[in-house]
């Protein structure tokens, strides 16, 4: 139970802070310039966003949760089944971020996800 | 730079970076942990020294550079393109995982990973078919 309850942790936390992050970069709009200044200039924007931050704290969590998880848990077990992160992320980025997934988008994070557990797996 | 006028190729070349430096960085922190062994217990002490001591391998470092490259990659690219574009096409770094431990670790790769690596790369060029930017912020 306790190995499903972080499990759901690190998940949750670790897609949730990746669309917080997506949302940030939303805010700022699309990068077109790649001279080093210019990003610099753009991370310094981000970093002062709110949302980028709530998305460094829940990645955060995930990586201490994982570690947490794998003191006790089958790492063969734990590593395949985070491969779920693509599905949720998915459906986050559907419901938070309004983002429209076709069936060729569904399919291909379905196949990725598939191929992640097997590769991950021992 | 004449790659970033085109939004599919600056797209295209991010997503790359994403894959490559998450991959590469993951291997390099492997190496320098690997090289480390395993602690010797679980305890806040032991891992506080044993967090140190990570600290001193050159190849710990070199994983922790990639892995910031990474993330500034993955943030610039997420400025425009749809996060259910972008998670899935960088999952091309895990089957660039068993190619560069295979090539540069030594290590085995059986062939139930090889079908793993296949999946992804269908799955990674069908999710590479659909439009990067479907909610028109981007």
């Amino acid at each position: 139970m306790r190995t499903f309850i972080f499990l759901a942790i690190v998940v949750l936390a670790g897609t949730g802070g990746e669309i917080a992050a997506a949302y940030a970069m939303k805010g700022i709009g699309e990068v077109k310039d790649f001279a080093p200044r210019a990003i610099l200039g753009v991370l310094g924007r981000a970093l002062r966003l709110g949302w980028l931050w709530v998305g460094v704290a829940l990645m955060t969590l995930a990586f201490f949760s994982l570690l947490a998880l794998l003191s006790w848990a089958d790492v063969s077990f734990v590593i395949p089944a985070t491969a779920l992160s693509y599905v949720v992320g998915a459906l986050g980025a559907r419901i938070l971020l309004g983002e429209r997934l076709g069936p060729m988008r569904w399919v291909g994070i379905l196949l990725v996800s598939l191929g992640v557990a097997i590769v991950c797996a021992p | 730079m004449t790659w970033s006028k085109s939004p599919l190729l600056k797209t295209c070349v991010l997503v790359l970076l994403v894959a490559v430096f998450n991959s590469v960085g993951n291997v390099l922190l492997a190496k320098g942990m690997r090289q480390m062994g395993e602690t010797q217990g679980w305890s806040l002490n032991i891992l506080g020294v044993y967090f140190v001591r990570a600290f001193t391998s050159v190849w710990v470092w070199l994983g922790i550079g990639s892995l910031i490259l990474f993330f500034v990659s993955y943030l610039l690219v997420l400025s425009w393109a749809d996060y259910s574009y972008v998670m899935p096409a960088a999952a091309a770094g895990y089957a660039l995982v068993p190619l560069l431990g295979h090539f540069l670790l030594g290590e085995a790769v059986t062939s139930l990973h090889w079908v793993g690596v296949a999946f992804i790369c269908l799955g990674v060029a069908i999710v590479g078919r659909t439009p990067p930017s479907t909610t028109g912020r981007g």
